[in-house]
């Protein structure tokens, strides 16, 4: 059996979080630069150009790329042979995250209770998602998410008769309705199937999956394709002004379900689509 | 078109900026958000008098990553603007002529940006490091006990921003969009 010793993740989880709020994974930059060639709007263009600037003077000069730079959401895969001591894993997490966000300058976005709304100061709690794997490594994604674009996202439990066709309207609905709001061009994260909650999971999930990346299951990478090719003629466009680049992505994730439902969550990102992944 | 602007913008400024105009801001402008806003209307219901000169008035929708030593503010980009859609006819009422965020506005918004000959720009969203390169100064005067949410006053130079409601009521979100809308 393998040990990690809790203390030993903190100083991991800080960079963690410095990283992700400074640099995009190259996927998301590759996808920034087809746009700019393919966008027709000359508004877009120039967005696209002031959103390619931006993620260079982040890099350089060591500003956050947004100054929400979010809440902590963790994907956390933990192997049944690996042995965490000395220490809970959850408390070492939140410690990573009060550590990077204060040694990296970002914003303490977090309020500790959703009515009283007392700023925490130090980002913390995360929000944490454990799965128990095969194996015992430790593998930790987090993705900082921002809440223009959190807002704008959406859970529909359409019918069974709905069918594949309300699948795409829901994914329309919710990306005509964020509009300008949720920081277009935009990654557009699906759930379908499961349960209330495991769709809005898996939708959260997708958005941290390559962009080059389509799904192994035929029609969900047909689904894919489809929806990225409509939601780009919406009109939307970079930063809601007009344009053919609405989103660089669509990745659906899926799971059985229950003979009475179809749920289908819409997580929306904004072109600051965060996410790094440790292995320890 | 291309315009600059100077704060704080004239009647005759205000009157001449089109929805879709790309223009370039210099000069003083305020920072607020939720919480502040918050508390500014709480303060007017209790017949205080509001923190800031509202007066002519151009309200940023911004809450800041902390600056590092030896710069004025960290990444500042816009926060959506729809937030403070419940405030915001109250502050143009008062005198408020200028609001730069991100995103959509209300109907109750664009009533008040047309009665009081006002404005709504959008900045870029989510270009938080490169718009912090055109805030020379940046200071809290009131609420510091916000934190990334106080109010703050910016001096800012050739600070890029599109006009998404003119005083007209135009509203670029709306027509934008149609030329690039195939269904």
């Amino acid at each position: 059996m393998k040990n990690i010793r809790a203390k030993d993740i903190i100083p991991v989880i800080a960079d963690m979080c410095i990283e992700a709020n400074h640099y995009l994974s190259l996927d998301m930059k590759e996808r920034l630069d087809k746009a700019v060639e393919s966008e027709e709007s000359d508004i877009g263009k120039k967005i696209l150009c002031q959103l390619q600037e931006n993620l260079d003077i982040a890099d350089k000069e060591k500003i956050p790329i947004c100054q929400d730079t979010g809440m902590a959401v963790f994907f956390v895969d933990i192997g049944q042979d690996l042995h965490i001591t000395d220490g809970l894993l959850s408390d070492a997490i939140n410690e990573g995250v009060r550590k990077g966000y204060q040694e990296g300058y970002l914003r303490k976005s977090v309020v500790g209770d959703p009515i009283e709304r007392v700023n925490t100061k130090d980002n913390t709690p995360a929000v944490i998602h454990y799965n128990i794997v095969a194996g015992d490594n430790l593998k930790i994604t987090l993705a900082p998410k921002g809440f223009g674009s959190e807002n704008m996202s959406k859970i529909f439990m359409l019918k069974p008769a709905d069918g594949i066709e309300g699948v795409k309207n829901s994914i329309l609905t919710a990306v005509r309705e964020a509009g300008p709001n949720a920081c277009p061009p935009m990654v557009v994260g699906v759930g379908i199937g499961g349960t209330f909650e495991k769709s809005a999971l898996m939708a959260k999930e997708a958005l941290t999956r390559n962009l080059n990346e389509r799904s192994s299951i035929q029609w969900v990478k047909n689904l894919e394709e489809e929806m990225l090719e409509k939601i780009n003629l919406l009109g939307i466009g970079p930063g809601g002004l007009g344009g053919t680049t609405t989103a660089l992505a669509v990745n659906i994730n899926t799971y059985a379900t229950h003979i009475a439902g179809l749920p289908v969550a819409v997580n929306i990102c904004c072109h600051v689509n965060r996410h790094v992944t440790r292995i320890m | 078109m291309e315009q600059r602007i100077n704060t704080p913008i004239t009647s005759d400024k205000i009157s001449s900026l089109k929805s879709g105009d790309y223009c370039y801001i210099t000069g003083e402008i305020f920072v607020a958000r939720d919480a502040a806003h918050k508390r500014m209307s709480e303060a007017l219901d209790k017949g205080q008098s509001l923190p800031i000169e509202i007066e002519n008035a151009c309200i940023y929708y911004m809450g800041p990553s902390p600056a590092r030593e030896g710069r004025p503010i960290g990444s500042a980009g816009p926060t959506t603007a729809s937030r403070m859609d419940k405030y915001a006819p109250r502050l143009l009422d008062l005198g408020l002529k200028a609001m730069i965020g991100k995103g959509k506005r209300s109907q109750e918004v664009i009533d008040a940006i047309v009665r009081n000959k006002a404005v709504y720009f959008a900045a870029v969203g989510g270009a938080g490091a490169l718009l912090s390169k055109c805030i020379k100064t940046s200071e809290v005067i009131t609420y510091d006990d916000l934190g990334a949410e106080a109010i703050r006053k910016l001096y800012v130079e050739d600070f890029p921003v599109i006009v998404v409601i003119d005083s007209q009521g135009n509203n670029l979100y709306e027509t934008a969009i149609e030329k690039y809308k195939k269904i």
